[in-house]
């Protein structure tokens, strides 16, 4: 296979591992945000923590393999991105550490205080990466300042630009709205309804940012339109008939089909995002010359074609695999919540 | 302050943090697999107490080992960006490799442990604590593979100037199997064991003592101590291979560990000592003439590279090379001795009470060994982040600003010591609480 080849299939697989990671971990980072809003008492906050107990790490290790892939796949993004927002990230790291050990932690002890402090920890660490992540995705759309050696050349403020900001706010209505569709297929009662008022809610919120996104994004991030073929416009009409067809099944009772359009909503966006991007994985905003591009482009900061190759092999052999067993386990705990003696 | 000392710092305190956890969860999942086996062929219910008990502890312990996971798969880019520029072509494939092929088996199967157990089979159940102590072993393989490959790299060629000079690979398998990678790894895995093991033994010990929850007590004493003798002296066999790896591919680093200044013939092995790199001396040294001759080349009159052969400036820093190395092998050393003193002891081990003391008092001693164990192996690899290749200082990020660096140390500090503070008041909770028989709602044969 040729190099130039391999980086295009690896651009798309890193696609693919990021978007899983905002599908799965989406529901449950959404069910931590929601967690005082739609579980009232600790009956019901157990409810939600095993709703999404037995998946939320294996979700995470979504996020995991992702960097990996990309420390090995594009090496030179994985060094800048990461060194470059560095504040950022640190603040993402703080959070899941936080929600990470809140599962566990929370049912150890009975005192309210106790709870209440690990309920607010999963809400908070839930929160920050929701809405960090968007504005990362903002700022790649936009392009951030870098020098001719690949290295970041703003700050951190650079980061928190309005139209990231609003790409992280739409982040937010995303994994909120799909957060509570998750709630409304696990659990019933109160919660399940509280959660379908969230859903709805979410899903006008997301309407309108979207919308505000798109227009924003022609102003601020014009570059993402320019050499398009037309046939990009299929993916922004898919998102509106994706949110379209969200909104009537959660007008018809239908939660499980809402998770799904609403998935697919998420993967349209994902898809966009790429698409908008292609070539770069990091456009520069300033004018720079790297090898030839204007920015960190798939072609100037790829790992050696033997890497690449090596890669696509252990993705064949693993992913197929991990695939099989996570969709077992998924189905081993289908249905809804039952709060048993064991867990949390 | 120096941007590369704090990275250093930061690099060092969160992977000592991490490496707190997860050698005792890969152990204790092999013993948990142990017990749930022997349930599966006796359906002895104390068996099944076990489980339920260990596995609690487990879970929290994984927990915390996750949460401090998640910052090192990113901190090779947030601080070491010029270094990760350099061997993300190698280095990043056993990292995505380990996400792929372990953090997903341990994680999905996890839950399984923890929600699963009245909705899948006996037989599945165990077979979750199965993959579970697979999937963990397998994380343990792929960034010890990404360590060695920078402790002895191989199947490389340089490319590349100036901020895109680089190490490409030429030959997968060869960069995997470094020479390095095997004895690092079988040495990381039985002290992982070992480690698992006197956490079983030293808390059995306690419920003697204490006179509590006899029957559990004795069986996780026995099968803690079992294993601790087996481990302890697979140990030393795979130091032992290991030292011979150092002194053949990382000769100044052999060098620094028995503060050996001056190239010797029929050099001696260090048993006490304190080394002085400013006068290139050890004061108050006991050695064992020509043994370290003879463990590195079999032949008790070969020469022995010492630090002279070096530039002053690729010396490890010898004290801190030499200390941690010494105090491992000192506490192998009475790792074998109290195991095998176990089991030579009969029936009395489960009633001596200076037997049952001293196997409760070195619950935290395989710890302390396994986190010299790594300052020995990453100080005495300096000044080089890969060796012989990318100096440490020359590997540090360029645009992240020393203030950053610093509140993130602190921030790191306060909280990883506050989860560490909480993780330990929680389990000595559950373990004064004891094990509580699982069986007051009988576990279904058949998923629902
Ligand atoms: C896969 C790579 C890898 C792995 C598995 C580890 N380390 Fe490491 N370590 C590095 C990769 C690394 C590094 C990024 O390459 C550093 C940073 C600077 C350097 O020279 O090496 C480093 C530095 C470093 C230092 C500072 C040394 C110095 O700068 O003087 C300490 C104390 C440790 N590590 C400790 C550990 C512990 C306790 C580990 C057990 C989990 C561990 N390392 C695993
Ligand atoms: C510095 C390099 C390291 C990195 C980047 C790293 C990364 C990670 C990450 C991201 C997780 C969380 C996975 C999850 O969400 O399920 C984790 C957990 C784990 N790591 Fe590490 N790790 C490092 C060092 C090590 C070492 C040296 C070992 C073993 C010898 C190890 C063994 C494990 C295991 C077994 C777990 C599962 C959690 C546990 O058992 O406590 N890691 N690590
Ligand atoms: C019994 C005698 C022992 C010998 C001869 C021995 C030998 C060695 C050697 C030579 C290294 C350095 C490898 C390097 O620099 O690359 C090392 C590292 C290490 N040792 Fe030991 N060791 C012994 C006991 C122990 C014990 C009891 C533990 C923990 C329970 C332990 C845990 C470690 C760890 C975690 C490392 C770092 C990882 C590695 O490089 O393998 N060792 N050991």
């Amino acid at each position: 296979m040729s190099h130039a080849l391999l980086q295009n299939i690896w651009f798309l697989l890193i696609g693919v591992l990021l978007t899983g990671y905002a599908i799965l971990d989406g529901f449950d980072l959404g069910a931590g945000v929601l967690l005082p809003w739609v579980a009232r008492n600790d009956r019901e906050r157990r409810m939600v923590f095993h709703a999404i107990g037995p998946f939320w790490d294996g979700n995470e290790v979504w996020l995991l393999t992702g960097g990996g892939a990309l420390f090995a796949a594009f090496p030179h993004v994985y060094a800048t991105v990461f060194s470059g927002f560095y504040l950022a990230l640190m603040l993402v790291l703080f959070a899941l550490i936080f929600r990470a050990v809140s599962f566990e932690f929370r049912s150890r002890v009975e005192s309210p205080r106790w709870r209440a402090f690990w309920d607010g920890a999963l809400c908070v660490g839930s929160l920050v990466p929701a809405l960090l992540l968007g504005v990362a995705v903002g700022n790649v759309m936009r392009g951030v300042p870098l020098t001719a050696d690949m290295e970041y050349a703003g700050s951190f403020f650079t980061l928190l630009n309005p139209f990231s900001l609003l790409v992280g706010i739409t982040g937010l209505a995303m994994f909120v709205t799909h957060g509570a569709v998750y709630l409304m297929n696990k659990t019933n009662g109160a919660v399940a309804e509280r959660a379908r008022k969230w859903a709805l809610r979410g899903w006008f919120a997301l309407l309108i940012l979207t919308l505000l996104t798109g227009a924003a994004a022609r102003w601020d991030a014009p570059a993402r339109f320019q050499g398009k073929p037309a046939l990009i416009w299929v993916l922004p009409a898919l998102v509106l008939l994706f949110m379209a067809a969200t909104r009537v099944f959660l007008a018809q009772h239908h939660p499980g089909k809402a998770f799904l359009t609403s998935s697919l909503t998420i993967g349209g966006l994902m898809a966009l995002f790429g698409a908008a991007c292609y070539p770069y994985l990091l456009p520069a905003r300033n004018v720079v010359d790297i090898a030839g591009y204007q920015g960190l482009s798939i072609f100037n900061a790829s790992a050696s074609q033997l890497t690449l190759l090596t890669m696509l092999i252990i993705a064949l052999i693993g992913v197929p695999i991990m695939l099989a067993y996570t969709a077992y386990i998924y189905r081993i705990f289908r249905g809804k919540v039952v709060l048993e003696e064991e867990g949390y | 302050m120096d941007p590369v000392l704090l990275a250093r710092i930061q690099f060092g305190l969160t992977a000592a943090f991490h490496f707190l956890y997860p050698p005792v969860t890969i152990g204790l999942a092999w013993l948990i697999v142990y017990i749930g086996w022997r349930y599966l062929r006796t359906a002895d219910p104390e068996y099944e107490t076990m489980m339920a008990f260990w596995i609690k502890l487990f879970a929290m312990l994984f927990a915390v080992g996750v949460a401090t996971g998640i910052t090192m798969e990113f901190q090779f880019g947030t601080n070491w960006s010029t270094y990760s520029r350099f061997v993300g072509d190698i280095f990043g494939s056993p990292l995505a490799a380990e996400g792929v092929f372990a953090f997903f088996l341990e994680s999905t199967f996890l839950g399984v442990l923890i929600f699963g157990r009245r909705r899948v089979s006996r037989g599945f159940y165990w077979f979750s604590t199965l993959m579970v102590a697979i999937g963990s072993t397998l994380s343990a393989f792929w960034i010890i593979v990404a360590n060695s490959w920078q402790q002895t790299p191989t199947a490389y060629r340089i490319v590349g100037e100036g901020a895109f000079r680089r190490a490409e690979l030429t030959n997968f398998l060869a960069a995997v199997f470094n020479p390095s990678t095997l004895p690092r790894y079988t040495h990381t895995v039985v002290a992982s064991i070992l480690t698992g093991a006197f956490f079983m033994a030293g808390i059995g010990a306690w419920y003697l003592l204490k006179g509590r929850h006899r029957e559990f007590a004795r069986r996780s004493l026995h099968i803690g101590l079992a294993a601790a003798a087996a481990a302890s002296l697979l140990i030393l066999v795979t130091g032992h291979l290991h030292s011979e790896q150092v002194g053949l591919t990382q000769p100044a680093k052999m060098a620094a560990f028995e503060g050996l200044f001056r190239t010797e013939q029929g050099a001696g092995l260090v048993i006490w000592g304190f080394p002085d790199a400013a006068n290139q001396t050890v004061r108050l040294r006991i050695a064992v003439p020509r043994l370290l001759s003879f463990l590195l080349y079999f032949d008790p009159n070969a020469t022995v590279a010492g630090l002279d052969q070096f530039p002053r400036e690729d010396w490890p820093p010898v004290e801190l090379s030499f200390y941690p190395y010494h105090l491992m092998v000192l506490l192998g050393g009475w790792f074998i001795l109290i195991s095998w003193l176990g089991l030579l002891l009969g029936k009395r081990r489960f009633t001596n009470r200076t037997f049952l003391w001293a196997v409760l008092l070195s619950l935290p001693l395989p710890w302390l060994s396994l986190e010299l164990g790594w300052m020995a192996a990453e100080l005495g690899r300096q000044p080089w982040a890969v060796y012989g290749l990318l100096r440490t200082r020359d590997a540090v990020s360029v645009v992240v600003p020393a203030e950053q660096v610093l509140a993130t140390i602190i921030l790191f500090v306060l909280i990883y010591s506050a989860l560490l503070a909480l993780l330990i008041f929680l389990l000595v909770r559950e373990i004064a609480r004891g094990p509580a028989s699982p069986a007051h709602v009988p576990a279904k044969e058949v998923a629902r």
